[in-house]
C-alpha cells in the first residue's frame, strides 16, 4: 500500500480527537453498553486477520490465521450481540 | 488512477462507527447506534474479503464461522450479572487477535511464510508490529486475569507481595529490551515470541495485585488497550479502518478510565501500582460503632416506608452478589403503587465495571429516568425521606469528606443527609477500603442485617402486609 506514514499518523491523531469528543457525551447509565459496544468495534482487528490469513500460505500461516480469525470474530459478533441485548433492556 | 473502492468503503465504515458511538449518547438512540456499528463492521469485513478475493477461503470460513458461533453463544447465554467478566473476556480476544495478526504480518514481511506480505519492513512498520504485540499481549493476559477474578476462579482480593514494584519494573524493562531486539533483528521470530511472552507476563503482573473494587478501572483500561492494539495493527498493515476504529475505542477506554479514577479520587498510577487495599489493616471500629448501632427489621422498615413520600435506593456490588435486584424492583413497584417517588442513586464506581448497576436495574425493567447519577441525586437527599443502601459501603462513607483517610476526597453519595437511612448489610464488616463507616453509627441510620435478597424479600412481604 502506498499510504504514507505521516498520512496514517494524521488519520490516527484526528480519530483520537473525534473519539474524545463523541465519547465524553455518553451518559454514565450507558457506560457498560459503551464498553461492550466499543469493544466490539475494537474487534476490527478482524479485518487485519482477514488480510493476514488471506495473503499467507502454508500450515503456520493457516494456524495463525484461523486463531486470529476466531478471536476477532468472537469479539465482533459477541460484542455487538451482547450490547444489543443490554440496550434493549433500557426502557423508559 | 484506479478507483480505490476499498478505502472509500472503509471511510463509510468509519463514519458509521462514529455515528454509532454518537447514538450511544442517549438510551433512545443507543440500539440504533449499536446496529450502525455492526453494519459498519459488516461493510469493512465484506469489502476486505472481496478485496482479498477470498484467498484461503477454507481458512477464512473456518475461522470466522467458529468465532461467530462462539461469540453468539457467549453473548446470548450469559447472565446479565456476569456482564463484567464477559466484557473483560472480549477485551482479551481483541488483544489476542492483534498479537497474532502482528505475528503473521511480521513473518510474511521477513519471508518466513510466503505471501504478498505487508511489503518491505520499514522502521515504522517494525515499531508498529512490536507495539501491536506488546499492547495485544498485555491486553490478553490482563483480561484473562480480570475474567478469572470476576468469575471467582481466583481470589478477588488484591494479591500483593514483597518487591512487587521491583518485579513489575524489571519485567517492563525486559519488555522494552525485547522490543528493541525485535526491531533490530526482525527476522528472528523466536525473539518476537519471547517479547510476546514477556509482555504477557507483564499484563499478568499488572492485574493480579488489583482488587475487586478497582476492577471498573482495570476493565476500562483494558478496553482502551484493546483499541490501541487494533490501531497499532492498523499501522502494521497501513490499514485506515483499523487505525480509525482502534483510536476511537482507545479514546473511549481512556475517558472511562479517567471518569472511574476521578470517582475514586485516585490517580491511575495509584490504582496500578498500589495504594488502597495494599495491606488490609484491622480497622479500629469499636469506638466508632460501640453502643451507637441501631438494628432494625423488615416490619419496622416497612412502617417507615409506608409514611415516606420519597425513597432513594443506593445499590452497590453487594446487590449484584446477592442477586437482590428483582426484589428491589418488586419493592419499587409496591411503593410506586402508593404514590411514593422512588429513584436510584448510582455511584460511578458501584459494581465491577462502569455502569454495572444500571445494566442490572435496566434488566429489571426499571425506567432509566429513575437511574440518577451522583451529581443529580446528591442535592435531592435532603428532601428524601428514606435512603435504602443495599450492598454499598465505601461510596456512602462520610469519612471521605474528612482529610487523612484512605478514601479522603472521594466523591460520595450523601445518603446521610436524608431523613432516615436504612443500610441492608450482612454485618458491620468494612468495605474494600478496609475502614469503618461512621454512617452506620449515625442517629438517623438503621442497620437491617441480613442477606440482601432475603432481607428485601422479607421487606416486600412486610410492606405489602403493612
Amino acid at each position: 500500500m502506498d499510504t504514507s506514514f505521516v498520512m496514517i499518523l494524521t488519520i490516527f491523531a484526528l480519530a483520537v480527537f473525534v473519539g474524545f469528543e463523541v465519547i465524553t457525551k455518553v451518559p454514565p447509565i450507558l457506560h457498560t453498553p459503551l464498553m461492550s459496544g466499543s469493544n466490539a468495534i475494537s474487534g476490527i482487528t478482524l479485518v487485519g486477520a482477514i488480510v493476514a490469513s488471506g495473503s499467507g500460505s502454508g500450515p503456520l500461516a493457516a494456524v495463525l490465521g484461523v486463531t486470529a480469525l476466531v478471536f476477532a470474530t468472537t469479539n465482533v459478533v459477541g460484542g455487538f450481540l451482547v450490547t444489543h441485548r443490554m440496550l434493549k433492556k433500557f426502557r423508559k | 488512477m484506479e478507483f480505490d473502492f476499498v478505502n472509500l468503503a472503509y471511510l463509510i465504515a468509519a463514519v458509521l462507527f462514529i455515528l454509532g458511538l454518537k447514538g450511544l449518547t442517549h438510551p433512545r438512540s443507543a440500539v440504533r447506534g449499536n446496529l450502525l456499528g455492526a453494519i459498519a463492521m459488516l461493510i469493512a469485513v465484506v469489502v476486505t474479503l472481496v478485496d482479498q478475493q477470498m484467498l484461503n477461503g477454507p481458512v477464512l470460513i473456518a475461522g470466522m464461522a467458529g468465532g461467530a458461533a462462539l461469540g453468539a453463544v457467549l453473548a446470548l447465554t450469559i447472565k446479565m450479572t456476569a456482564m463484567p467478566q464477559l466484557v473483560g473476556l472480549f477485551n482479551g480476544f481483541g488483544g489476542g487477535a492483534s498479537v497474532l495478526v502482528a505475528a503473521a504480518a511480521l513473518m510474511q514481511a521477513v519471508g518466513i511464510i510466503s505471501g504478498a506480505g505487508a511489503g518491505e519492513l520499514s522502521l515504522q512498520v517494525s515499531i508498529a508490529t512490536v507495539l501491536s504485540a506488546i499492547i495485544g499481549a498485555v491486553t490478553f493476559t490482563g483480561s484473562v486475569v480480570a475474567f478469572a477474578k470476576l468469575q471467582g476462579l481466583v481470589t478477588e482480593q488484591p494479591v500483593r507481595y514483597r518487591g512487587e514494584q521491583i518485579v513489575k519494573i524489571l519485567v517492563a524493562g525486559l519488555t522494552v529490551a525485547g522490543a528493541v531486539m525485535v526491531i533490530l533483528e526482525p527476522a528472528d521470530m523466536s525473539l518476537f515470541w519471547i517479547l510476546t511472552a514477556v509482555a504477557g507476563l507483564l499484563g499478568l503482573l499488572l492485574v493480579v495485585p488489583i482488587g475487586g473494587a478497582d476492577m471498573p478501572i482495570v476493565i476500562a483500561l483494558l478496553n482502551s488497550y484493546s483499541g490501541l492494539a487494533a490501531a497499532a495493527t492498523g499501522f502494521v498493515l497501513s490499514n485506515t479502518i483499523l487505525i480509525v476504529s482502534g483510536s476511537l475505542v482507545g479514546a473511549s477506554g481512556i475517558i472511562l478510565t479517567q471518569i472511574m479514577c476521578k470517582a475514586m479520587n485516585r490517580s491511575l498510577a495509584n490504582v496500578l501500582f498500589g495504594g488502597m487495599g495494599a495491606i488490609p489493616e484491622k480497622a479500629a471500629t469499636d469506638d466508632i460503632y460501640d453502643g451507637k448501632i441501631k438494628s432494625t427489621n423488615a416490619d419496622e422498615v416497612a412502617m417507615i416506608l409506608k409514611t415516606a413520600r420519597r425513597v432513594v435506593f443506593v445499590p452497590g456490588y453487594g446487590m449484584a452478589v446477592a442477586r437482590a435486584q428483582s426484589a428491589v424492583r418488586q419493592l419499587t413497584e409496591a411503593m410506586e403503587a402508593d404514590d411514593i417517588t422512588v429513584e436510584f442513586g448510582i455511584h460511578p464506581v458501584a459494581g465491577r465495571m462502569p455502569g454495572h448497576m444500571n445494566v442490572l436495574l435496566a434488566e429489571e425493567a426499571i425506567s432509566y429516568d429513575k437511574l440518577k447519577e451522583m451529581d443529580q441525586i446528591n442535592p435531592t437527599f435532603k428532601n428524601t425521606d428514606v435512603s435504602i443502601v443495599i450492598g454499598a459501603n465505601d461510596v456512602v462513607n462520610p469519612s471521605a469528606r474528612e482529610a487523612g483517610g484512605p478514601i479522603s476526597g472521594m466523591p460520595i453519595l450523601d445518603v446521610d443527609k436524608s431523613r432516615t437511612v436504612v443500610v441492608i448489610k450482612r454485618s458491620l464488616s468494612p468495605g474494600f477500603a478496609g475502614i469503618a463507616n461512621p454512617l452506620f453509627a449515625l442517629d438517623n441510620t438503621l442497620m437491617y442485617f441480613g442477606d440482601g435478597k432475603k432481607a428485601l424479600d422479607d421487606l416486600v412481604q412486610a410492606y405489602k402486609e403493612a
